[in-house]
């Protein structure tokens, strides 16, 4: 199968689903009566879509940078956290347990503090990103430490090479597949994330990012234009994720099983 | 660089307090010769070959080696990092040991043609067959010019005609360059055909039963045909079922 083939392929019963999905939408806010204040049909969002689309557009832009920021924060101090938990049992054990408070601390909690402590705009945004989509990362990198093969690791003991040299060219280079898939799972948290803290903490107005603008068109009952913006922040998190195939794919293709 | 002298004196190892590997062993191994340690499965020779290159300590007893010696460790798998070529995977001991780049390009290319896998230098492993891989892991073991070469079962995954053709290709090797030598078998035929003495080892805990001198000189394929092969062979596989049978009892 051509390459051009086998995408169609895998793009092709996903697509579907969404266009069967939008057509029974579609029909059942018409056969339903159901007003667009409750509940707008996807040819009105498309409209919406239409119509707004320089503000939607420099919208998805700044919540894009936001996104990318908090991810790539999450991506480096995830694999260095990681790195320091395998190589610190001690860490390992005392602390590793607690970063599942990431995971369960309500972002919506903590967003209003995080405003006071970063103060409004693109700082406390980017945390927001940063602090939901670490965990993934942190515990790909630990989960991929963990397990390398005790057969090479004694390749290095013999040798007598220090863990940190050991880590620089095993470990790290061995964890990369699961240090894709934390990445994978943090990109759509980054998204979310970054929506989240812009609920709370962006500026509103003309330069308002997605997340300003679904709090602002939520007051004014734009449903429409909140569903768009929302198909706006998942066409993001779509291409983030996307793009985080790509890499593992470039960085993988020639060795492990998962990107062949 | 064929000076590599092991003395062992009442070595022991017991894992987990209970299970004894090995038994209060004393053995001399010669400088500039191959010895194959042969027992049975799970008899506790690969953790001997361990505490002889120190990867294990013994529980009790001492191991020594002199001179300290620079050594090639072959294992059962080839062990080779998959995100690496078959040339850097080849020169990884050499860079682990901090050589330049362009020396350990040109001693892994030079050890990849004398296993004959010259072509296949920048190939990742998965693009390789069993024997290839097993080939590049002789390869490395033999990069940084070792004075002493542990081989671990090296060939038991293989068929037997491409273990045949590896063995030819160690014995023609290691005897090029005088290296001390310790294989671990449990192959008869490889021990008789590659080694200068076999170390007969009885069922776990491992004891030795009994040592062969083995008088061949050149290793070529016809040496398997001869009957003071067969003679030999016969020989030690009695002496190694009559140990197992010992154990049973």
């Amino acid at each position: 199968m051509s390459r051009r083939a086998g995408v169609f392929a895998a793009v092709w019963p996903p697509l579907l689903v969404v266009v069967i999905l939008l057509v029974l939408w579609e029909l059942v806010v018409v056969l339903f009566s159901i007003p667009e204040y409750l509940l707008p049909t996807p040819i009105a969002v498309g409209r919406t879509m239409i119509e707004q689309w320089p503000r939607l557009i420099a919208a998805t832009g700044r919540t894009a940078t936001a996104t990318l920021a908090g991810f790539a924060a999450s991506a480096v101090l995830g694999v260095v956290a990681g790195s320091l938990l395998s190589l610190v049992p001690l860490a390992r054990r005392g602390i590793y347990p607690l970063t599942l408070l990431l995971q369960m601390v309500p972002l919506v909690a903590i967003a209003p503090m995080l405003v006071i402590w970063f103060g409004i705009g693109l700082p406390s945004v980017i945390v927001a990103a940063c602090i939901v989509s670490i965990f993934p990362v942190i515990a790909g990198t630990l989960d991929g430490l963990q397990s390398v093969d005790a057969g090479l690791e004694e390749i290095f003991r013999i040798h007598r090479v220090g863990r940190i040299r050991t880590w620089w060219k095993l470990g790290l280079p061995w964890s990369i597949p699961s240090v894709i898939t934390g990445l994978r799972i943090a990109a759509g948290l980054a998204v979310i994330g970054a929506i989240v803290g812009e609920f709370v903490g962006a500026y509103g107005g003309q330069h308002a990012p997605l997340g300003a603008i679904i709090t602002s068109a939520l007051k004014q009952n734009q449903t429409s234009t909140v569903f768009a913006a929302i198909a706006m922040a998942s066409a993001l998190g779509f291409l983030l994720f996307g793009l985080v195939n790509l890499g593992g794919w470039i960085l993988l293709r020639r060795w492990h099983a998962s990107a062949q | 660089m064929s000076g590599v002298e092991i003395e062992l004196r009442g070595v022991t190892k017991t894992f987990d307090r209970s299970v004894e590997a090995v038994a209060p062993m004393d053995l001399d191994l010669r400088p500039g010769r191959v010895t194959a340690l042969l027992g049975p499965t799970g008899c506790g020779k690969s953790t001997l070959l361990r505490m002889i290159g120190g990867v294990e300590t013994p529980t009790a007893g001492s191991v020594a080696v002199r001179p300290k010696p620079r050594i090639g460790f072959c294992f059962q798998e080839p062990r080779l990092l998959p995100w690496r070529n078959v040339l850097r995977n080849v020169g990884l001991p050499l860079e682990l040991d901090g050589r330049p780049r362009d020396v350990c390009r040109r001693e892994a290319q030079r050890r990849l043609e004398m296993v004959r896998l010259g072509d296949a230098a920048e190939l990742l492993p998965a693009a390789l067959s069993g024997g290839m891989r097993m080939r590049a892991a002789v390869a490395r073991s033999l990069v940084a010019d070792p004075d002493l070469l542990l081989l671990d079962e090296p060939f038991g995954a293989l068929d037997e005609v491409t273990r045949f053709r590896l063995d030819e290709e160690v014995a023609t090797l290691v005897r090029e360059q005088s290296i001390t030598v310790v294989l671990v078998t449990h192959s008869i035929s490889e021990a008789v055909f590659l080694a200068d003495e076999v170390v007969v080892l009885s069922p776990r805990p491992a004891r030795i039963i009994e040592r062969y001198e083995i008088p061949f000189g050149e290793r070529v394929a016809s040496l398997r045909g001869t009957e003071e092969f067969a003679r030999l062979q016969a020989s030690i596989y009695a002496c190694l079922r009559g140990g197992m049978m010992e154990d049973e009892r």
